[in-house]
């Protein structure tokens, strides 16, 4: 077990160091021109530092003056320390920025979490135990339209039925209008309330995957042969479904939940977006629309990175929880 | 279908199964199924029994024709519609606007001669001495003496010489065509003329005609204007004509309150009045018909969808955004399936290093976030203003380059359990070319998973294609596309008013998505009758 985790994790290295230099090779790839007239428009700002200036920051922090594999190592060896570089939009480390933002884009993605979990698991359940009733059929579509709707659709409806008509909640923002002047469980409340519909979004978007993956869990599970087993022991069916079938899903369901934890911190690039929520995807997206290369950087090398622990976690929770499977 | 039913030998125990999906199935019908001879002869080929299965879910049949309505609606709507892509569309609106001013004039203004100077301090004791009803006055050192002309028109000289230097009157001499000036001494003739009520006169060799409104024809020509009236246009740019100024007068003086004049290129307007009793002065407005797009038009007979915010038709752009949409979905997913196909055969087959390393490429490149590469990418493009036509092909490329790991894995995944079976021994030692074996038997065996894959991978594509063409980085202007359409949103107004816009397209996409995925879900179920759904 530990030499497999050892494999694993010295080939996720490998991994992020190859991934690490497909990004900086696009990084490269892209137009002088396009960086000279990011540099350009940056310079004209007022205050700002010169075009040179800008263009002789770019090229020692990635080290475009030489060629592209020792540029890389010059790179990789500032981010290992943890130099990103300046952020160019937002003039700050981009370390510092990223601290910042992060926090509530984990809030949002956690809320999520706990609640598709509370959502999905109980309804994937209904609809494996009563397959092909009318139960499973609402939900199995219900699953498949969220899967199909496209989140900027999701946002603009909740938007128009929530925000327009009925004017519950703001069109977007973090916090209202008369923040400042509320007490601080007020703001609390404040900022609570403007993160319901971004919630909403995501929620409508993920869960549809959810269930249909608990569903087809559950109704393996419950074609089993020790399945088959309990009952012919004549257990009542409320125990086989939630004694024996349900803690066999739950392998899944934990595996899920590991891959799913280092997304916690990736943040909902086009729902925050949508909502102007300003956690670390609208942070990059609006880094990356305005050609900010050191933080579009870091957050493709920050992704790279929670993808792999992510696919790293789900294969060793799912070898720690199911001894069925082994390792070699 | 009846006698599709009725197949017996190999599908008996499909039928069964069949008989408890669908309680309804009545027991009449059971006879069908009975083993008596007539009925043993018929079998299924493969192909058939899948489609049977697959016509036999109410819902994946319902997403097939969702899915046929939206072909038919993109292709042959698009060109069944009288309108093109990006065909503007006019309305007139009729705007009005602060024409020109028509001032009264009540008070004396001074014309001086060329030569000579009036300047301001002696207009001002010309005004004393007509008040005290004296003939002289003395201003700087000169002596003058003035005569009157007329009623409100005086006209000055130097004392004791009959040369007019200056004259003052109510009425002004402007010329015809707006620029320079009349000399002075026209000016003054005219101006007797018209205080004298002659109609016309002659002099330095010309003759001059006056009409009621006071227009001053010379040789026949129009030539100045004398009235009391200044007409002043708001905007600089703008120049009377004469026809205009009479007309316009002519109704101030007749007292209407509007009328409508058609210039000299033919194009017509309405001008209302407004006389402004403080500053005297009469306000018309030009009320002119124009062509202006016509955006954001709700819903018509002509535009069932209304129109969009550049005056383009809703419901063609909605039919060549759902062409495109489609289209992109179709070749990302080809490109897709033969590279995955290709690789994934490849790594499947041979094993061993080859395998390995394919493998490893895959991992990698399971690990790049695409999403935030195009939208680098396309932030560059937009920087660099790549033509929309190019730029969809570059999306297709990278749509199609990012999306091939799954598809090799599952390929690969597939060919490693039917290579240990049984029909492939038997191809090997029959002695088929290993080329053979892979494209002729062990592909087409892929091909079942391989379908629903795709059927449920076009639904994604078409999803991202919609989420980077609604963030502006996808498919752009002139070209449509369902998520391009959606962008309008962003603007507050449009997503609370005219839900005609938005609406209509993300429903296109919600149920052609939806019914890629309804469709995926039936065909597995048709392969594959041990798992359900």
């Amino acid at each position: 077990m530990k030499k497999y985790i050892i494999k694993r994790l010295l080939w996720s290295v490998v991994i992020l160091f190859i991934v690490s230099f497909l990004l900086y090779i696009l990084m490269r790839s892209l137009p002088t021109s396009y960086l000279e007239q990011i540099a350009r428009q940056k310079s004209q700002q007022p205050g700002s530092k010169s075009f040179e200036e800008w263009m002789q920051q770019l090229e020692a922090t990635y080290g475009m003056d030489k060629g592209i594999v020792p540029g890389f190592f010059a790179w990789l060896g500032k981010a290992l320390r943890g130099d990103f570089g300046d952020s160019w939009k937002y003039t700050v480390p981009v370390t510092q920025k990223f601290k910042e933002v992060v926090g509530i884009s984990f809030i949002m993605s956690f809320v999520v979490m706990v609640l598709e979990f509370a959502i999905s698991v109980p309804l994937g359940i209904i609809a494996a135990t009563k397959q092909y009733s009318w139960q499973d059929n609402v939900i199995s579509i219900v699953a498949l339209a969220g899967i199909s709707l496209p989140t900027f659709f999701t946002a603009s409806l909740l938007k128009l039925v929530f925000s327009v008509k009925l004017q519950w909640f703001d069109l977007g923002g973090l916090v209202g209008r008369n923040y400042d002047i509320l007490s601080p469980s007020g703001k609390k409340m404040d900022i609570a309330l403007h993160l319901i519909l971004p919630i909403l979004t995501l929620l409508i978007a993920s869960i549809g995957a959810y269930m249909r993956y608990i569903r087809t869990n559950m109704l393996e599970v419950l074609n089993s042969d020790y399945i088959r087993t309990a009952r012919a022991k004549g257990l009542s069916e409320g125990r086989v479904i939630y004694h024996h079938a349900f803690r066999n899903t739950l392998i899944t369901l934990v595996t899920i939940w590991g891959t799913s934890l280092p997304g916690l911190f990736s943040g909902a690039m086009i729902t925050e977006q949508l909502f102007s929520i300003p956690g670390i995807g609208y942070t990059s997206y609006q880094a990356m629309i305005s050609g900010d290369i050191p933080f579009s950087m870091f957050y493709l090398v920050f992704i790279a990175v929670l993808t792999l622990i992510g696919n790293l976690l789900t294969d060793i929770l799912y070898a720690v929880v199911d001894p069925r499977v082994r390792i070699d | 279908m009846s006698d599709l039913e009725n197949s017996v030998d190999k599908t008996t125990q499909e039928t069964v199964q069949n008989t408890e999906e669908y309680s309804d199935a009545n027991a009449s019908k059971n006879a069908e199924y009975s083993l008596s001879d007539d009925r043993r002869v018929k079998t299924l080929s493969p192909g058939a029994m899948v489609a049977k299965r697959f016509f036999r879910n109410r819902i994946a049949v319902l997403g097939m024709v969702v899915l046929i309505f939206m072909f038919l609606f993109s292709f042959l709507g698009g060109a069944l519609m009288p309108y093109g892509e990006s065909q503007l569309f006019y309305r007139k609106d009729s705007q009005s606007q602060k024409y020109a001013g028509v001032k009264v004039n009540t008070e004396l203004r001074y014309q001086q001669a060329e030569k000579d100077s009036f300047p301001a301090l002696a207009q001002a004791q010309f005004v004393l001495a007509k008040g005290k009803k004296l003939t002289e006055f003395a201003a700087g050192g000169v002596d003058y003496s003035y005569e009157e002309a007329g009623k409100d028109f005086y006209i000055i000289s130097k004392k004791g010489s009959s040369d007019p230097v200056a004259f003052a009157a109510v009425d002004t001499v402007t010329s015809v065509s707006g620029e320079g000036q009349i000399p002075f001494a026209e000016q003054l003739s005219i101006l007797k003329a018209l205080t004298n009520g002659e109609k016309e006169f002659t002099e330095g060799g010309s003759s001059y005609t006056l009409s009621e409104d006071g227009t001053v024809t010379k040789d026949g020509t129009a030539y100045a204007y004398a009235s009391r009236y200044v007409v002043n246009a708001i905007m600089s740019d703008v120049t009377f004509s004469q026809k205009f100024k009479e007309e316009l007068l002519e109704q101030i003086q007749a007292g209407a309150t509007s009328f409508s004049f058609t210039d000299d290129d033919g194009v017509e307007a309405n001008y209302t009045m407004e006389y402004d009793a403080t500053s005297k002065t009469y306000n018309i407005l030009q009320s002119r018909e124009q062509m202006v797009y016509d955006s954001y038009s709700p819903p018509s007979k002509a535009h069932p969808l209304g129109t969009d915010k550049n005056g383009m038709d809703m419901l063609t752009r909605l039919m060549y955004g759902g062409r495109v949409s489609l289209y992109i979905g179709f070749v990302v997913v080809i490109i897709e399936t033969v590279l995955g196909m290709l690789l994934g055969g490849i790594s499947g087959y041979f094993g061993g290093w080859i395998d390995s390393l394919i493998m490893r490429i895959v991992d990698i490149f399971y690990c790049i976030p695409t999403i935030p590469i195009y939208i680098i990418i396309g932030a560059a493009m937009d920087a660099m203003r790549v033509d929309p036509q190019i730029r969809m092909f570059y999306l297709m490329i990278i749509l199609g380059f990012f999306g091939w790991p799954s598809i090799t894995r599952l390929v690969r995944g597939q060919i490693l359990t039917l290579r240990e079976q049984e029909f492939m021994t038997a191809a090997e030692a029959t002695g088929i070319k290993p080329v053979n074996r892979i494209f002729r038997h062990l592909l087409p065996n892929v091909i079942p998973q391989l379908i629903v894959t795709c059927t449920m991978s076009l639904g994604g594509v078409i999803l991202t294609e919609a989420v980077l063409s609604f963030l502006g980085l996808g498919v752009k202007f002139p070209f449509a596309s369902w998520g391009n359409i959606i962008n309008d949103v962003n603007n507050t107004y449009v997503l609370s008013n005219y839900l005609f816009i938005w609406i209509p397209a993300g429903v296109c996409l919600l149920l052609t998505v939806l019914a890629f995925n309804l469709v995926g879900d039936g065909l597995r179920d048709a392969f594959d009758p041990k798992m359900k759904r």
